[in-house]
């Protein structure tokens, strides 16, 4: 079965009605209507139509630690934070727009300005017991900072762990082996961005 | 043979069936856990060894290690007798079906069968029926409404299908003149067209249909059904003391495998080229595959319309099968 199928939302042209009698009141009729019943087979109807199917071994389980199924990229699983590809810096810079949009209220962030009078991101978490995985701090975000990933695996001794900023930021050791893919989901800049953009109707 | 190797021969055969079918009984579950998933396309048991194999004792360390719960209004000494009725009876009613031909090892002839006695049939049959007290008296003992419904439905079970059960082995037992089971595999030992379910379908049919009830299976399964009454009488149970109905349960389903077998289906008679210790287990897995195939395939039925079918069509049929093969040998 394709995805379109899956997608067709509009089950009412599919519906076949299905004729069902009116129950005999007769004892005569009842009669009949179980010798009809009795001797119709649809019993191995039943039993054929489970046998074919062991027989055809079309098993569809998906084996789950072993085997995941595909995720969409626009899935909105726990939440990463990207840095720059090729400096190495956070992209994050603290403008505060997540905290803000935020309508669970679980972003909370620290900012300080460092030595070059950047704004720089001291503290950074997110309540995952309270997020409900809207994605608008990915949507607002405007440097693409934070994204959310498609780790949905989400089981540990405590809910702590996800959320630190240490846990979310990419590792530069990972980013230096170009393993920070460039986020395909929720938020994202269009494919096209480049062609929509138009030059700012203000004119100075 | 003396007194003495007859003792050690028959504690032998003992252990040796109570060993190995409790093990059936066991791998049992695993075989209708895989045949129900792959009839509904799914895999079932996976992880715990090759292919799942090793589910069975997962399953039995966690039922022996489980908390042994009695509950507090319940009537203790026959709450925690009964599963040990459910288990015993099973493998009771095993002792005078002959599970094999003779045969030879270490130059002694073996007859596998614990005890070779006359009235087989009845025995088996009375010793299954005996073992129906387990549900009712555990349901009735749990202190637990839905315990008593399925304590109930024991009860109408117990009096419509049993009924069933006896007039429909009447037929063949009418054919063979014995009620021994050794006689009744003998009576068909003429090869595939003397097996007495050619003679007597319908009485083979019936007696498929009350074995069913009788094992509790699924188009029967009223005395735990689910999704009406929890599970019945097994409610309040945990632990080993529910895996002994659980075993009774399987051994029962075997030993009325064998029984069809025996007596419809031409027992262990060489069949062919088959020699009859294959033959005969060959027919025991395939009745047991159709207790899985039909658990996956048909609904449930209610109470009611069990007792309609036993009493109002089943019986008839029956009394019916009686009468004229009663007329047909008088000819």
């Amino acid at each position: 079965m394709s995805l379109e199928q899956f997608k067709d939302r509009n089950v009412s042209q599919n519906y076949t009605y299905i004729p069902v009698d009116k129950p005999p009141v007769k004892p005569l009729d009842k009669f009949k209507q179980v010798l009809k019943r009795t001797f119709k087979g649809e019993l191995f109807v039943g039993l054929w139509v489970v046998f074919r199917e062991m027989v055809k071994f079309d098993i569809h389980t998906v084996q789950y630690p072993k085997e995941k199924l595909p995720i969409s990229p626009r899935y909105r699983a726990v939440h990463k934070l990207y840095r720059l590809l090729e400096s190495g810096y956070e992209r994050c810079i603290g403008c505060g727009l997540c905290e803000k949009i935020c309508i669970a209220n679980c972003i909370r962030m620290d900012t300080r300005y460092d030595e070059n009078q950047r704004k720089e991101v001291t503290e950074y978490t997110i309540n995952l017991g309270r997020c409900i995985f809207c994605g608008y701090c990915a949507e607002v975000c405007p440097e693409l900072a934070i994204v959310h990933g498609p780790r949905y695996e989400n089981a540990s001794e405590q809910r702590a762990h996800f959320v630190l900023k240490d846990d979310m930021l990419t590792p530069l050791d990972f980013l230096k082996e170009g393993k920070q893919q460039e986020y395909p989901g929720f938020g994202d800049v269009s494919p096209n961005a480049d062609e929509r953009i138009k030059k700012t109707p203000l004119a100075y | 043979m003396t007194l003495t190797e007859f003792v050690i021969a028959t504690i032998i055969k003992i252990l040796v069936v109570l060993g190995l079918f409790s093990a059936l009984a066991g791998f049992g579950t695993y075989l209708e856990r895989k045949v129900l998933a792959f009839m509904q396309r799914r895999l079932g048991p996976m992880h715990v060894g090759p292919y799942g194999l090793l589910q069975v004792l997962a399953d039995g360390i966690k039922l022996f290690t489980k908390e042994d719960i009695v509950p507090q209004n319940s009537v203790k000494p026959i709450f925690m007798i009964a599963p040990v009725i459910g288990a015993a009876t099973a493998f009771i009613a095993l002792a005078a079906v002959p599970l094999f031909p003779e045969f030879e090892i270490f130059g002694i002839t073996i007859h596998p069968i614990i005890a070779d006695i006359n009235v087989g049939v009845l025995f088996v049959l009375g010793v299954m029926a005996s073992g129906l007290f387990a549900p009712l008296l555990a349901g009735m003992a749990s202190a637990n409404k839905w315990g008593l419904l399925g304590a109930a439905r024991t009860a109408i079970q117990l009096l419509s299908y049993e009924v069933v059960t006896g007039l429909s082995i009447l037929a063949p037992l009418m054919l063979v003149g014995s009620l021994s089971l050794i006689d009744i595999n003998n009576y068909q030992s003429g090869g595939f067209t003397d097996w007495i379910v050619w003679t007597q379908p319908v009485a083979f049919v019936l007696f498929l249909i009350a074995g069913f009830a009788e094992t509790n299976r699924t188009p029967f399964d009223l005395l735990e059904h689910e999704a009406e009454i929890v599970s019945g009488y097994a409610t309040e149970y945990s632990g080993m003391r529910w895996g002994m109905f659980f075993i009774g349960e399987y051994a029962n389903m075997i030993t009325i495998a064998f029984l069809a077998s025996l007596i419809f289906l031409g027992g262990f008679n060489d069949w062919g080229f088959i020699p009859g210790g294959l033959a005969i287990v060959l027919k025991v897995s395939f009745l047991f595959f159709f207790f899985l195939w039909t658990r996956a395939a048909w609904p449930h039925v209610r109470p009611d319309q069990l007792m309609w079918l036993c009493w109002k069509v089943l019986m008839p049929v029956a009394v019916i099968n009686v009468v004229v093969t009663g007329i047909v040998l008088m000819m």
